[in-house]
């Protein structure tokens, strides 16, 4: 594992009772690396981001965050996370600024640090403007936009995003790509997004194709195309999961 | 981990729940007219009928509403318990549960800062029942409003760890109202808070013993002495035993290895 590695999976296998989920799981996400873990639904895409944040545990295989071991270290390895969760996960009845004051004290982030970050990250995702208003009075790409704010406020080496487009609407799912793509060249922070949305990758993005528990292709964009003989990256996902959208 | 994140962890999580409360205006007046209705009428209904002896802690005669009072401050927190316990798997079914739970603090801190802002809530809400209560004559002696803060933080964190060992267990929002039912009913209705232990005695052995092992009216007890500046020692450690077997079966409950949370579902 190298200094500049946000996350280390190795030989990773989790079951939900007798019913095998993932199966010997190896995945690698770098610093200033996008990696998109292309799925469709039910690959076990949402099963590996709760292992990946504690949600559940596992019993084989392992996972580092930022060279944490996520069993011996797990709050070292927790402090190195931002996550976006599939279903959205701010309180309605606060504001913007109040929910993301929320998330800094778990931080442990102090009021006056937490405030200065918080308006940094609502600036560079245009959203300062609407501190004050209750995320009730929010469509849900604003929303989005403030869970992503939310999640980058501690400074993650890794950030998860476990499907954030699932609702959006076309030019709002279109910026939000835009964004992250954006933070990963600008920050250097390590991304791994699920999604099943082929639109959503970028040509420079690392690619991890997951079917049925098991990684069935991992490099980059074109490297996918071609460890499948397809044309396009559609090509190659519906290849690697058997025509199965 | 240092200890400051802890602390400013802890005022993050009261705050917000003092701000979703002070927000939420029909959930503080629905946590005050439940029990002013069973002050104000049914226990006017039943004043002639139920006939109170002298027991500790009071030293006199007292009116039934009198009696009842603790048992009421005991109602807003086992409700307040639940409240906020129906909020956790609303929280959790919702997504904003993984928020807290992600967070890089122990498991078991989130959970007992969880409790603890319950319970200021609950607080919040005792003291102006109360003072509602004195406008309308039912008076305790000063310092007993004192000592009986220490008492609230205790039968708060007992009854707010039975709705978290609750919410542990149960899968669905739809559930946890039907547990709601099974659990607040019997405890209530079981317990010392509308009628004292000797009235169950004379009416069912059984349901006597029931009553006093309720750790509910072991709750209603603490709070009753404590309000008449007495200390009852009994209903103390029986509500500080049950307190830490219920908290420790809810961490068990929420350790994403050993728990409910992993047969839960996919999330």
């Amino acid at each position: 594992m190298t200094n500049n590695t946000a996350l280390n999976i190795q030989q990773l296998s989790f079951a939900y009772g007798k019913k095998p989920v993932l199966k010997d799981v190896d995945l690698v996400v770098r610093a200033g690396q996008c990696c998109i873990l292309l799925g469709p639904n039910g690959a076990g895409k949402s099963t590996l981001f709760s292992l990946i944040t504690r949600l559940y545990s596992y019993s084989e295989g392992q996972i580092a965050l930022a060279g944490f071991d996520l069993k011996q270290q797990p709050l070292k390895a927790l402090a190195q996370l931002g996550v976006v969760f599939q279903q959205p996960t701010l309180d309605l009845d606060l504001t913007v600024q109040q929910n993301l004051f929320y998330h800094a004290s778990l931080q442990g982030i102090s009021r006056k640090l937490a405030k200065s970050a918080i308006q940094q990250q609502l600036e560079c995702l245009a959203m300062f403007e609407r501190k004050d208003e209750l995320v009730r009075q929010l469509n849900g790409g604003h929303r989005r936009r403030v869970e992503i704010a939310r999640a980058l406020l501690h400074q993650p080496q890794l950030l998860l995003l476990d499907e954030p487009t699932v609702g959006l609407d076309v030019p709002s799912r279109q910026a939000m790509v835009e964004q992250v793509h954006e933070l990963v060249k600008q920050s250097n922070t390590a991304v791994l997004w699920a999604t099943h949305l082929m639109d959503e990758i970028y040509p420079e993005d690392e690619v991890v194709v997951i079917h049925q528990g098991n990684i069935k292709a991992t490099g980059n964009v074109e490297q996918v195309i071609k460890s499948v003989d397809a044309k396009t990256i559609q090509d190659a996902f519906f290849k690697l999961t058997q025509g199965k959208k | 981990m240092r200890l400051i994140h802890y602390w400013i962890a802890l005022w993050g999580i009261v705050g917000r729940e003092l701000l979703r409360f002070l927000k939420q205006k029909e959930r503080f007046l629905s946590a005050l007219v439940r029990p002013l209705i069973w002050l104000f009428v049914f226990a006017a209904g039943f004043r002639a009928v139920l006939g109170i002896a002298i027991i500790p802690p009071y030293d006199t005669y007292i009116l039934y509403e009198v009696y009842i009072t603790p048992g009421l401050i005991g109602m807003i927190q086992l409700f307040n318990g639940m409240q906020s316990s129906l909020s956790m798997v609303y929280d959790r079914e919702m997504g904003s549960m993984r928020i807290l739970l992600v967070s890089p603090l122990p498991r078991w801190f989130l959970l007992v800062s969880k409790l603890l802002a319950g319970v200021l809530v609950s607080i919040l809400q005792v003291y102006v029942f109360l003072a509602i209560a004195w406008c309308y004559e039912i008076e305790a002696p000063l310092m007993g409003y004192v000592y009986l803060l220490p008492v609230l933080i205790l039968t708060g964190l007992m009854l707010g760890s039975l709705g978290l060992l609750l919410s542990s267990f149960v899968k669905q929002l739809e559930n946890f109202a039907g547990v709601m039912n099974f659990v607040i009913f019997p405890l209530f209705f079981m317990s010392t808070a509308l009628y004292p232990l000797w009235k169950l005695k004379e009416s069912s052995e059984w349901l006597f013993l029931l009553a006093q092992y309720n750790p509910f009216s072991q709750a209603v007890e603490l709070i009753r002495f404590s309000l008449y500046e007495q200390f009852n020692q009994e209903a103390c450690f029986f509500t500080l035993g049950i307190f830490i077997v219920f908290l420790i079966l809810a961490i068990i409950g929420y350790n994403p290895s050993k728990g409910m949370m992993q047969r839960k579902g996919r999330g």
